[in-house]
């Protein structure tokens, strides 16, 4: 599991980039905390990290465009 | 404040200001319309935006699509009725703006607020280098290096002081005041703050795995535990905004197909297409799923603040609804510390029978052992001592200036033969022969902590059904214990895995809606902890598998504190109720009256940013709960 900062204004998009992250392929489970502005993200085995992340932020900008990962 | 913040604080600024002049300039027709356009798009052009890209992403329902629907609306209906009212539209967008930056205000002053609760993490590390003393970032400095640490500073990493004497600031780990005197060889944790002298510190962890970065680890990540409430709210949004919106179209649609078709009046379509719009306006969840959260976070960030860790925000609401307490004995209710209390001697004296006692014993790394030598508190002369034989779970036996010794348990004596005297005191009995006959015993026990009474009697307070405690200690010494704290009932002689099965048997018994803790001191009873509704660990600080198994973790080892966990859980929970609620009525109530044509759209904006800064502001209060109050 790893963890990443993120960045987003409100809480209920937090909650909306949380379902985008999960439903992103490669990822197992994820997790945003909008208080401390973290993400923890599960990978499937085998999955390339930096692949999984690009397409998680690609999917969240879709929810709230002006949310950022740092990865 | 951020930039983004500075920028929509301008926004709105210009357009308050702006609109006031409004309302005295006699402007009619299309330029007032166009100075009210250009307000509008100053107020609101990145809602509109927003709205956009959710559209072109598939996400129709979304607050910045609904609330740019509202308000386009309202701007059409004043033109399609010539009622030059462009100001409800604008009104909207500019409350609308307040709230969301009123919200994200709280929300980044409450992380400032906690992390100055959380104050512990340390910036720098000062190693030497070439005969000068150089700042480092702390995750940069290798385990076995030797750091310097001046007075007034944080010590960064865990390690042993391998030069000076200082006396340690530990409050930000434990939430004790009184500050510990340590010297060299003594072990010092990362995260206390060096009072007096300069110490010189050999590592003996790496930053990552200091103490000082897994508790704020461990406090960073509590609120990706979501609690029921949560999960709760977040579900809810999800089908309350796409409610609304079905409810708005009906309310648009269904009353003017009714006035044509069945009562064949005028349909009456700006004025149904109006109390739709203002059902719009309300359609954005923010206030429940922005207080929520927040609220955890700030109860979370208190207990911390009290050297109490709570690992999630599900612990804490478990926590809330803790009725039964379940105690290990050894290091929780008592110092589990052994020491000699009483010597019942024949003709020996007292001295020559510790004596003896301690030189049999002075092998064994057993804690009876320890409290014998302890209590001897003399050099022991081992070269007297030959011939030694432990017997597992009797005793030792030994020889010593040529006499043969005994010293153990009711068991060992029976099997020597020897005759002995039971004691009326409870405790751990040591007898002792000398060439068998029987010279006396020793009553060892443990020490009672001395808020242990106390912390019981205050969990009855704050409404404990029932307090139990376990031990592997004899009957009699539990019995006592027991009856000294006032514990409702004891389970003595158990084995670690009879805790287990103890717990187990409590548990089944207790109705599902009352939670059970249990409290040990995380260094046999890890399955134990990880068994019960919740798991709190005590005086657990640079123990990390007491830290991995438990889900609240007390850095104070003083009992009182389980207490003041629970009335700050429940404090905190009552707070999420209120705003659910609150919210949820406030919400409810508007829609109806926005259904039925008394709230209009400024009524409307005005309930829904009021009620998000009443949870906001009801949620940060949640800061500022005392455990004593």
């Amino acid at each position: 599991m790893k963890t990443y900062n993120i960045d987003v204004d409100c809480a209920n998009c937090a909650n909306l980039m949380e379902d985008a992250a999960k439903k992103t392929p490669g990822v197992k489970n994820a997790t945003v905390n909008f208080m401390a502005l973290k993400m923890n993200v599960e990978f499937e085995e085998g999955a390339d990290e930096k692949k999984v992340m690009k397409q998680v932020l690609k999917n969240c900008r879709k929810v709230e465009s002006d949310c950022n990962i740092e990865f | 404040m951020s930039r983004k913040q500075k920028k929509v604080l301008i926004r709105i600024i210009i357009t308050s200001v702006c609109i006031v002049p409004l309302f005295f300039i006699p402007l009619k027709g299309i330029p007032l319309f166009v100075i009210y356009l250009i307000l509008y798009l100053i107020i609101g052009y990145d809602i509109l935006l927003k709205a956009a890209k959710g559209i072109v992403n598939g996400r129709v329902f979304d607050e910045n699509f609904l609330m740019a629907v509202a308000t386009i609306g309202a701007f059409a209906l004043a033109i399609y009725e010539k009622s030059n009212d462009y100001l409800e539209a604008i009104a909207v967008m500019l409350f609308y703006q307040i709230g969301e930056l009123f919200q994200s205000f709280a929300v980044r002053k409450s992380r400032k607020n906690i992390s100055a609760l959380m104050d512990i993490r340390p910036d720098y590390a000062n190693i030497e280098k070439d005969g000068e003393i150089i700042r480092v970032n702390p995750s940069e400095v290798e385990k076995g290096s030797i750091i310097t640490v001046m007075p007034g500073e944080k010590i960064p990493i865990d390690g042993i002081v391998v030069e000076g004497d200082s006396s340690l600031n530990t409050s930000a780990l434990t939430g004790e005041s009184l500050p510990k005197d340590v010297c060299i060889n003594d072990e010092v944790l990362s995260g206390c703050i060096n009072l007096s002298g300069v110490l010189k510190i050999k590592t003996t962890k790496e930053f990552g795995e200091s103490t000082v970065s897994k508790i704020l680890e461990l406090v960073e990540n509590s609120g990706s535990r979501k609690s029921r409430s949560e999960n709760f709210i977040s579900k809810f949004a999800k089908i309350y905004t796409p409610a609304v919106v079905l409810g708005a179209v009906c309310l648009a649609v269904l009353p003017p197909l009714f006035n044509l078709l069945i009562l064949r009046t005028s349909p009456g379509w700006n004025v149904w297409i109006y109390r739709s719009l203002t059902f719009l306006v309300i359609s954005c969840p923010c206030a429940l799923v922005i207080s929520i959260p927040l609220s955890f976070f700030a109860g979370i960030g208190c207990a911390g603040h009290e050297g109490i860790l709570i690992k999630g925000s599900n612990y804490l609401e478990t926590l809330s609804s803790v009725k039964y307490v379940v105690f290990d004995k050894t290091g929780t209710l008592t110092e589990g510390v052994f020491d000699v209390r009483d010597i019942h001697h024949n003709i020996l004296d007292k001295d020559t029978l510790i004596e003896f006692a301690a030189l049999t014993e002075s092998a064994s790394s057993h804690p009876i052992s320890q409290s014998l030598k302890k209590a001897y508190d003399r050099n022991l002369s081992i070269e007297r001592v030959s011939d030694i034989k432990e017997i597992a779970g009797q005793g030792i036996t030994a020889v010593i200036d040529d006499k043969k010794i005994a010293v153990g348990n009711d068991k060992l004596m029976e099997n020597s033969g020897i005759e002995y005297k039971p004691c009326h005191m409870s405790g751990t009995i040591v007898h002792v022969a000398i060439d068998g006959r029987y010279e006396g015993h020793i009553v060892i026990s443990d020490v009672i902590k001395k808020d242990s009474e106390k912390a019981i009697s205050e969990l009855k307070n704050t409404g404990i059904k029932k307090t139990v405690m376990l031990t592997g200690d004899s009957k009699k010494v539990a019995e006592n214990v027991a009856a000294e704290l006032g514990v409702d009932e004891y389970h003595a002689e158990l084995l670690p895995a009879d805790k287990v099965t103890k717990l187990e048997e409590i548990m089944d018994t207790k109705p599902s809606g009352q939670k059970l803790a249990f409290v040990g001191d995380g260094i046999n009873d890890a399955p134990v902890l990880a068994r019960a509704d919740i798991g709190i660990a005590m005086g657990a600080i640079g123990s990390d598998a007491a830290i991995e198994a438990a889900d609240v973790v007390l850095m104070d080892d003083n009992p009182m504190q389980i207490a003041k966990a629970i009335k700050i859980s429940r404090k905190c929970i009552r707070i999420v109720y209120e705003n659910i609620i609150f919210a949820l009525v406030i919400k409810f109530a508007c829609l109806g009256l926005g259904a039925l044509g008394i709230a209009n759209m400024w009524f409307a904006i005005f309930a829904d940013v009021g009620v998000m800064v009443i949870a906001v502001l009801n949620a940060i209060r949640a800061l500022r709960i005392s455990g004593s109050a």
